[in-house]
């Protein structure tokens, strides 16, 4: 294995050295979805888990209702709402955000949602697009995103989004960065070990966006796939590229079946 | 959140004075390892400060341990937001009713964290919130009854850091 | 930003004791944090939450930087009336919001 530790500081030194440690063992591409999926809500605590399961009490329900707002608010020189053509989001929705990243025929690429709704603000609105991670594109996200809560998770693979979703499972099994980390090291290989006190998941992301403890606020699957990035000295990926889309699409699709829990709430 | 080299030795010594506050306020001890001189001063001056703020609530009442219960998670998910609950025994009657309850930290910035005010229109002593913590600490409740009498409950909790650093 | 959302029974029995959750969009800038040039962040936090039952006061709390963002509150009271619960939260800065929500009470 090759380590280049960079000492960037003793918080960072230290950790690493305790992750390479705990990593010693030949490399390994093979795919291993864990055996037993579960979500990263089995790995918190109960009373975080209360939290997310209480609609008075899950912060991220402020920005539903926020998201409910802007999609009956007209919008762009044509004045048109969210709802004037999908009508009542409750229905036109429902299932919707669960399939995302989907196939995007004329751009001939799967998009996620944050780049579907703003594909529909420039096309049907004429309105300019949301920046990512903006608050009103976190509440659209969380609002179209808590219609599909309670449903199973259920990307498209077939010959179109193959492609896209080989290059997500190859990034998400490729080492990388100062580290030199793969997602599945982590994710498939240690989930439910303790990295620095903290339980590891096995990145399902079955609730985005999510409300996160760590943010104290709402934040995208992107957002937090740049983190993970950043964690393991990887050069971060830009919003919106499309090896984050395809990894985004291989996360979803290794989730396939699992309930969707938007807006959830995690550590 | 604040990263605490003193994390791992969280040894605790309650002392047994009677009725007194500091004993449900965790302090160093010195028969496991002795804490450094700094280490100690800070725990000192951390516990101190939050003696202090109680006491500003209290006066010269003495304080009794009892009826005051305090939920909290023995492990925190993230020290930025952790569930907080604090009953307190009363029948919340119009001659024996919480008037208020305090809640006071031991190591974080400012000990003080909030102050509840019921009444025996509440029905039920019993408040809900979410609290920010800095490290693994003392959570004590300080609570006053309609007689003016006051009573604590306290509870440790363990704060850990978030595993991966995000920002560069 | 849907800036609160307060959660009670729509109807209770008269003397029931209901719980009320209120929660409310807020960042709790504690005060301590530094900008990466390392300017102090100036605090700005809500620091009192009042709520009134038919104008009359039944719960009101003290906020410290402590609370965390977006801060939520659940607490009780005994269903006299119908009427309206109006929560109140005043802050740093001018901070001010109230939200109102109506109980049948047979």
């Amino acid at each position: 294995m090759n380590a280049r530790l960079v000492n960037s500081g003793p918080a960072v030194s230290c950790f690493a050295v305790l992750l390479l440690a705990a990593l010693a063992f030949p490399a390994c591409a093979a795919d291993t979805v864990p055996a037993e999926r579960r979500s990263g809500y089995a790995f918190m605590g109960r009373e975080t888990r209360a939290i997310q399961d209480d609609d008075a009490a899950n912060p991220g329900m402020l920005w539903v209702l926020e998201g409910e707002a802007l999609w009956n608010r007209k919008t762009g020189p044509a004045g048109r709402a969210c709802s004037d053509c999908h009508g009542d989001a409750r229905a036109s929705m429902k299932g919707v955000a669960a399939r995302y990243p989907a196939f995007d025929k004329t751009r001939a690429q799967p998009v996620n949602l944050e780049q579907r709704i703003n594909l529909c603000r420039t096309e049907q609105q004429q309105a300019k697009p949301l920046t990512y991670e903006s608050k009103d594109l976190l509440a659209l996200t969380a609002y179209v995103g808590r219609q599909s809560r309670g449903l199973p998770i259920e990307v498209a693979d077939d010959a179109r989004t193959r492609p896209f979703l080989e290059a997500g499972r190859e990034a998400f099994n490729r080492r990388q960065g100062q580290l030199d980390l793969s997602c599945a090291d982590c994710h498939d290989k240690r989930w439910g070990k303790r990295l620095a006190g903290n339980p590891i998941p096995q990145a399902h992301p079955t609730g985005y966006p999510i409300y996160r403890l760590e943010w104290q606020g709402v934040g995208s699957l992107q957002r937090r796939l740049r983190n993970c990035l950043t964690g393991i000295r990887a050069q971060t990926l830009d919003y919106g590229a499309p090896e984050l889309v395809e990894l985004e699409l291989f996360l979803m699709s290794r989730a396939r079946g699992m309930s969707f829990e938007t807006p959830a709430v995690r550590p | 959140m604040k990263r605490n080299p003193d994390r791992h030795s969280a040894r605790r010594e309650f002392l047994l004075a009677a009725g007194g506050i500091a004993a449900g306020i965790a302090l160093e001890s010195a028969a496991a390892s002795p804490p450094t001189p700094a280490a100690a001063s800070r725990a000192a001056a951390s516990t101190e400060a939050t003696l202090q703020a109680i006491r500003k609530v209290t006066g010269a009442a003495p304080v009794n341990k009892g009826k005051v219960t305090v939920v909290l998670p023995e492990l925190v998910d993230n020290g930025n937001a952790v569930p907080l609950a604090v009953q307190v025994e009363s029948p919340m009657t119009p001659n024996d009713y919480v008037k208020a309850i305090h809640v006071f930290t031991q190591k974080n910035p400012l000990p003080d964290v909030a102050t509840f005010r019921l009444g025996p229109r509440a029905g039920r002593a019993s408040v809900a919130t979410r609290i920010r913590l800095a490290d693994t600490q003392t959570v004590t409740a300080i609570c006053e009854l309609s007689d003016s009498s006051f009573w604590s409950g306290s509870a440790d909790v363990v704060v850990t850091i978030a595993a991966c650093l995000e920002e560069l | 930003m849907a800036r609160a959302i307060v959660n009670l029974p729509a109807s209770a029995k008269r003397g029931e004791i209901i719980e009320i959750k209120a929660l409310a969009a807020h960042e709790m800038e504690t005060g301590f944090r530094r900008t990466q040039y390392g300017a102090l962040v100036p605090r700005d936090i809500i620091t009192s939450f009042v709520c009134t039952y038919n104008g009359v006061e039944i719960f009101s709390a003290d906020f410290h930087p402590a609370i965390a963002a977006n801060p939520y509150l659940a607490f009780s009271t005994i269903a006299t009336e119908s009427g309206t619960i109006a929560c109140k939260w005043t802050g740093d800065n001018g901070y001010s919001l109230t939200e109102s929500v109506a109980i049948s009470v047979a």
